[in-house]
């Protein structure tokens, strides 16, 4: 207590999320759905460097032809880590539990989610579940490859296959209740006013991610179940000597998996069509188009699934229909690639990183949408198939596309979500620092798998090695543009200037509060009368 | 019956709103719920083709007395749950009290008898995994289809137990009087997931039992 008398005003930080309680257990045992948004943030954090560790040790073993830094086995398990953590408890939980959890109710004009209980939930779940692959790691790995393929994970690895499974499962449950919590508040909490075509396309988004989880996850893990029961009790599903059918898990499988390439992806659109108005000073091209083709892309989501496995004996016919539906998903994808670059048409574009980001998402997704064409081709599928050509593309959409736009999303919503601006410059630096290092290590692999490098060796033939070095000297580049928004942001957090409500002049309700918002978000609540991305523009009388 | 006003939570304009999310909430549980059994029934469908007739005579295997018995008291059970709603919606204590406790009853017998089927398929060395005779013709497919058995019947008794136990603590509330007209939610939500974990045993039971009875 200052017992002071001063005469000058003190510097009274109003009441907001992270100064209305304090301890540890107002944390812990939080119902705020802002609170339990950075949990998730600060855990995510760490599990993203722990997959990035494995990533760095795969591009360093690849430095030089020959296996020598790591054994093979050793290397299966650090490529069967990188994908299951970045996969299970980074890419698919990113945008919806950190952005999606802290934004969503404040866009929609609630004072939180609907079950803000089974939020904390979900987050614990999350705790397990990487505490249970922290548990696999610590006693020996796994070498299934994050897909789990049967029978070599339930009759032939000798690896820690049932605590990686139970890991997954469990984060499983926590994806399934957020969308559950997710859905249900997109439903019934909307201000008064907030009309489904006057909602932000992030909401629509992150509803039709909701969709996905709810419906695919739930496959995923009765599989997982199964493949659990099969190794643990000797007993047949999957294994063809005791009257399985190995494919059958494959199908079962990538019916979720495949879906939950778009779980990562949607989220990730929804922050760049949040950012793109905002930088370009103009209302979204085509609202009604961007809105429904996330609905298409949901709904093939789930008739694609067949693509994984052109080469694993499924019969021509299904192929067939697999790959025209797999082409059937670009044309919504493309619809929000036009609509995107259609609102920068005329617009008062500004550069500020999370634009910077952003327009990285679209060149980077273009790329690898498109190259996710060729692959979707029954005949070059099967000249590229398993090699790096396949690793190229879907790091251009994972990396390229959805990092990218988390990093977009966090820049965005950083002053939001802790009052302050964080520094300008190293920003666009980092910005600039990950789109080269990115792809420095990527498209170089594009090359390589069509020259015929297979994926999953840890040895390769000497004419590899020139590109098989550039790839590595990118990811070194890349794990630094990582690491740097981690320092300036923490530094920002504390010693950043204030940023006031609204530092971007961005419509929507989660610019209205202040910054960092109030417990409850909203003292009073918000009436809507307006449509979305509300800019004046110059181009009104054309 | 009402012991005090209810108030919504705090993200809750009313209490209607609060119930409508809650109902809505659980709508989607099942969904989700629908598609962890959707795998097994895949499954079940391609081995049943990959295996017709071997699935044919196993499932001869199969008690069909108490199978249909089950079914009957599944069904009953049922009742038990609707009688238990109405009660909570029309404020008749009595009602609600006892369909939960004929739901629990009757779940409960459901499990002994269950429980009864799967000794006598260890007994007949036909539970893959702890005692199973591969030295029957068609072994092979047999394994699969007790395989599937078990765990399309086994994952729908865990379902059950956690019916059980759900409108074991139902019955508690509303026996300290805490439902009302006006506030049933927990009732109605037991009831959806009960009636659902029904359902998928009326979908099990012809796919099981009644491959081939009619021969």
């Amino acid at each position: 207590m200052n017992s002071e008398i001063t005469l000058e005003r003190p510097e009274i930080e109003p009441i907001n999320y992270l100064n209305a309680r304090h301890g540890i257990a107002s944390w812990l045992l939080t119902t705020d759905h802002k609170r339990i948004a950075l949990l998730y943030m600060i855990s995510l954090t760490l599990m993203f460097f722990v997959g990035g560790f494995f990533a760095i040790l795969i591009r360093l073993e690849l430095l030089t032809p020959q296996g020598d830094l790591v054994t093979a086995d050793t290397y299966n398990k650090l490529f069967t880590l990188h994908g299951l953590v970045m996969v299970f408890f980074f890419l698919i939980p990113s945008v919806p539990t950190v952005l999606g959890n802290f934004i969503l109710p404040l866009m929609i004009g609630a004072k939180d989610l609907a079950f803000p209980r089974l939020n904390l939930l979900s987050w614990y779940l999350y705790l397990l579940g990487s505490a249970f692959i922290i548990w696999c790691l610590a006693t020996g790995g796994l070498d299934t490859g994050w897909t789990f393929y049967a029978p070599l994970s339930t009759a032939f690895s000798n690896t820690q296959v049932i605590k990686g499974i139970t890991g997954v499962f469990i984060v499983g449950f926590s994806s399934i209740l957020t969308g559950l919590n997710f859905i249900t508040t997109i439903h019934k909490l909307r201000a008064p006013g907030l009309t489904w075509f006057r909602l932000p396309l992030f909401v629509w988004t992150i509803y039709a991610t909701s969709m996905i989880q709810v419906l695919g996850t739930p496959v995923l893990a009765i599989s997982l179940t199964l493949i659990a029961v099969e190794r643990v009790f000797r007993v047949g599903i999957f294994d063809p000597t005791l009257g399985g059918d190995p494919i059958l898990f494959q199908h079962l499988f990538w019916f979720y998996s495949h879906p939950a390439v778009y779980i990562m992806i949607l989220p990730g659109m929804g922050v760049v069509s949040e950012v793109i108005p905002t930088f370009a000073r103009r209302p979204i091209f085509g609202y009604n188009f961007v809105a429904y083709s996330t609905f298409g892309i949901a709904f093939f989501s789930f008739l694609v699934w067949g693509h994984h496995m052109f080469v694993a004996g499924e019969s021509m016919y299904a192929a067939m229909a697999f790959s025209v539906l797999s082409f059937a998903v670009a044309v919504p994808s493309a619809i929000k690639v036009f609509n995107w670059t259609a609102t920068l048409y005329k617009g008062s574009i500004s550069y500020d990183t999370p634009m910077l980001y952003s327009l990285g998402f679209i060149g980077l997704f273009t790329i690898g949408g498109m190259t996710g064409l060729f692959i979707a081709s029954l005949g070059v599928n099967v000249h590229v198939h398993d090699t790096y050509f396949i690793i190229a593309h879907f790091h251009y959409i994972m990396v390229g596309g959805m990092v990218m736009a988390y990093f977009s999303g966090l820049h965005y919503w950083f002053p939001k979500i802790s009052g302050r601006l964080y520094p300008e410059g190293w920003a666009k630096l980092a910005a600039l620092i990950v789109f080269v290092g990115f792809n420095l290590t990527f498209f170089p692999q594009f090359v390589l798998g069509y020259m015929g490098m297979p994926r999953r060796y840890y040895a390769y033939p000497p004419e590899f090695q020139v590109l098989n070095v550039l790839s590595t000297a990118g990811a070194s580049i890349l794990g630094v543009g990582y690491i740097l928004p981690l320092i300036y942001m923490i530094w920002a957090w504390k010693f950043g200037p204030k940023a006031g409500n609204n530092p971007w002049g961005a419509t929507g309700l989660e610019w209205t509060t202040p910054s960092p918002p109030p417990e409850f978000n909203f003292d009073i609540t918000p009436v809507v009368t307006e449509p979305p991305y509300n800019y004046p523009t110059v181009d009104d009388d054309e | 019956m009402q012991k005090a006003e209810q108030f919504p939570e705090l993200q809750y304009r009313d209490l209607d709103q609060q119930r409508e999310a809650a109902e809505l909430g659980m709508w989607i549980f099942l969904t989700t719920e629908l598609l962890l059994f959707g795998g097994l029934f895949i499954s079940y469908a391609v081995y049943r083709h990959t295996y017709p007739e071997v699935f044919a005579e196993a499932s001869r295997h199969l008690d069909t007395v108490i199978g249909t018995v089950n079914t009957g008291i599944l069904i009953i059970s049922s009742l038990g749950m609707a009688l238990a709603v109405y009660g909570a919606q029309t404020a008749k204590r009595k009602r609600l009290l006892f369909g939960l406790i004929a739901a629990i009853v009757f779940g409960t017998a459901f499990m002994v008898l269950k429980g009864i089927e799967y000794y006598h398929h260890y007994l007949n060395a036909e539970f893959p995994g702890l005692r199973f005779d591969y030295s029957v013709p068609d072994a092979k497919g047999k394994q699969v289809f007790f395989f599937l058995y078990f765990a399309m019947t086994g994952l729908h008794a865990i379902h059950l137990t956690i019916g059980i136990v759900l409108v074991c603590i139902i019955l508690y509330l509303a026996y300290r009087r805490r439902f009302s007209p006006d506030y049933y939610t927990p009732v109605e939500n037991a009831v959806l997931y009960w009636h659902f974990v029904d359902i998928i045993w009326i979908f099990l039971f012809p796919l099981l039992y009644l491959i081939d009875v009619h021969k």
